[in-house]
C-alpha cells in the first residue's frame, strides 16, 4: 500500500531563526504591527510503499533523523493528516 | 610510502568550487595535491583529507546535508576515526558537521545577506593538524564568502564546545579583540572554527586557500596549510 505522510521540520526553540526575523520585520511595512514570535521552517511530503502503516511510519521517522532534520538544530514532527484515525492517509 | 612530500587529497562533490584553489594552495606549500571523487570509496592513500567550499549538491534541503551522506564520507570517517588529519572549509565544515565529525551547525547569516570580505580570526588553540605553527592570541587575515556561516548549537553543547577548548577560532579586529562589530554573521561566541574532541577533525568558515599567494591578498592561510602538511608527514611516517 502507498502512505502519504507530511512532516514539518522547525529550528529548536531558542536558537537564532533569521528567516523568521526577516519576515517579522516586513511585516509592519504591510500593515501588521501586531505579529511577533515568526519562524520558518520546512514542510515535506512524501510517499512510502509499505505493507502496513506502522511499518510506512518507522521509515519516515528514520529519513527525517537521518536526513530531512539536522537533530542539531531542528525538530521534526510526522503531522497526523485530517479525517483519518491516527494514520498516515492511504491512496 | 611517502618520502618528504605530503600527500594531500582534496574532494570534489558535484558542485564545490575551491577544489582548485585548495589543490593548488597544497602545491604552492611545498605538499602534493590528490584529487578525490565523492562518489569512490577510495581516498587514495593519502596523508590528509580537505573538504572544499562551494555548494555540494546544490546544497538543497541544508548546506552539507547530502553532501553528508555522500559515498566517500564513509572513507572520510574512517581516516578520521583512525587518527587521520582532516579539515573542512566553508561548504566541507558544514558537510562535516552534518556528517556528525564536528559539533554544531551553520545555518544563515544574522543579516541574512551573502558576505565576501577580508576578515581578522583569533587562533583560540594551536592543538590541531591546521594551528601548529600558530600561537593562541595569534591574529590572521584571510575571507570569508558565505551565506550560511552562521555557527549555532544548543546551549548545552556550546558549553561543551568552550568547557573542552573545542573552539579553534574566533572572528575578532585586528589587534585579536572580539566583539559584535568584528563578528561578521553572527556566530554564537564569534566562533569561525572547531575542532573534534580527539582535535584531528578541523573545520571553519573563512578560506585559507584562498589565502596563500602574495599576489592576490593576504596569506593568512600559509600557516595553515604549512601545519596541515607537517601534520600529514609526521602521520605518514608514523
Amino acid at each position: 500500500m502507498r502512505f502519504t505522510f507530511e512532516l514539518l521540520v522547525t529550528l529548536k526553540p531558542g536558537l537564532a531563526d533569521p528567516q523568521g526575523k526577516a519576515v517579522e520585520a516586513s511585516l509592519p511595512a504591510l500593515g501588521f504591527s501586531d505579529v511577533s514570535d515568526v519562524h520558518v521552517g520546512r514542510h515535506v511530503r512524501l510517499d512510502v510503499e509499505a505493507p502496513s502503516e506502522p511499518e510506512a511510519r518507522v521509515q519516515v521517522e528514520d529519513i527525517a533523523r537521518r536526513l530531512l532534520s539536522n537533530p542539531v538544530i531542528e525538530d521534526f514532527r510526522v503531522l497526523e493528516p485530517s479525517g483519518s484515525e491516527g494514520g498516515a492517509s492511504a491512496g | 610510502m611517502t618520502v618528504g612530500t605530503p600527500r594531500v587529497g582534496v574532494i570534489t562533490f558535484p558542485g564545490s568550487l575551491d577544489d582548485g584553489d585548495a589543490l593548488r594552495a597544497v602545491e604552492i606549500m611545498g605538499g602534493e595535491g590528490v584529487a578525490l571523487w565523492h562518489a569512490d570509496h577510495d581516498l587514495r592513500g593519502v596523508d590528509a583529507v580537505v573538504l572544499p567550499g562551494g555548494f555540494s549538491y546544490g546544497d538543497y534541503l541544508r548546506c552539507g546535508a547530502i553532501a553528508g551522506h555522500a559515498p566517500i564520507l564513509d572513507e572520510v570517517r574512517a581516516f578520521a576515526d583512525r587518527g587521520g588529519p582532516v579539515l573542512g572549509i566553508c561548504n566541507g565544515f558544514q558537510i562535516l558537521c552534518e556528517a556528525g565529525l564536528l559539533p554544531g551547525a551553520l545555518i544563515r547569516n544574522a543579516s541574512l545577506r551573502f558576505i565576501c570580505r577580508d576578515v581578522f580570526l583569533r587562533v583560540e588553540s594551536s592543538q590541531t593538524p591546521v594551528t601548529g605553527e600558530l600561537v593562541p592570541g595569534e591574529v590572521i587575515e584571510i575571507p570569508i564568502k558565505h551565506g550560511e556561516g552562521q555557527y549555532v548549537a544548543t546551549s548545552e553543547q556550546l558549553r561543551a564546545i568552550e568547557d573542552e577548548g573545542l573552539v579553534v577560532f574566533r572572528y575578532a579586529d585586528r589587534t585579536g579583540e572580539v566583539g559584535e562589530g568584528s563578528n561578521p554573521n553572527g556566530s554564537l561566541d564569534a566562533i569561525a572554527g572547531v575542532r573534534n574532541e580527539a582535535g584531528n577533525v578541523v573545520g571553519l568558515m573563512p578560506h585559507p586557500e584562498h589565502a596563500v599567494d602574495p599576489d592576490v591578498g593576504p596569506t593568512g592561510g600559509q600557516p595553515l596549510f604549512a601545519a596541515l602538511l607537517a601534520s600529514a608527514l609526521a602521520g605518514a611516517r608514523a
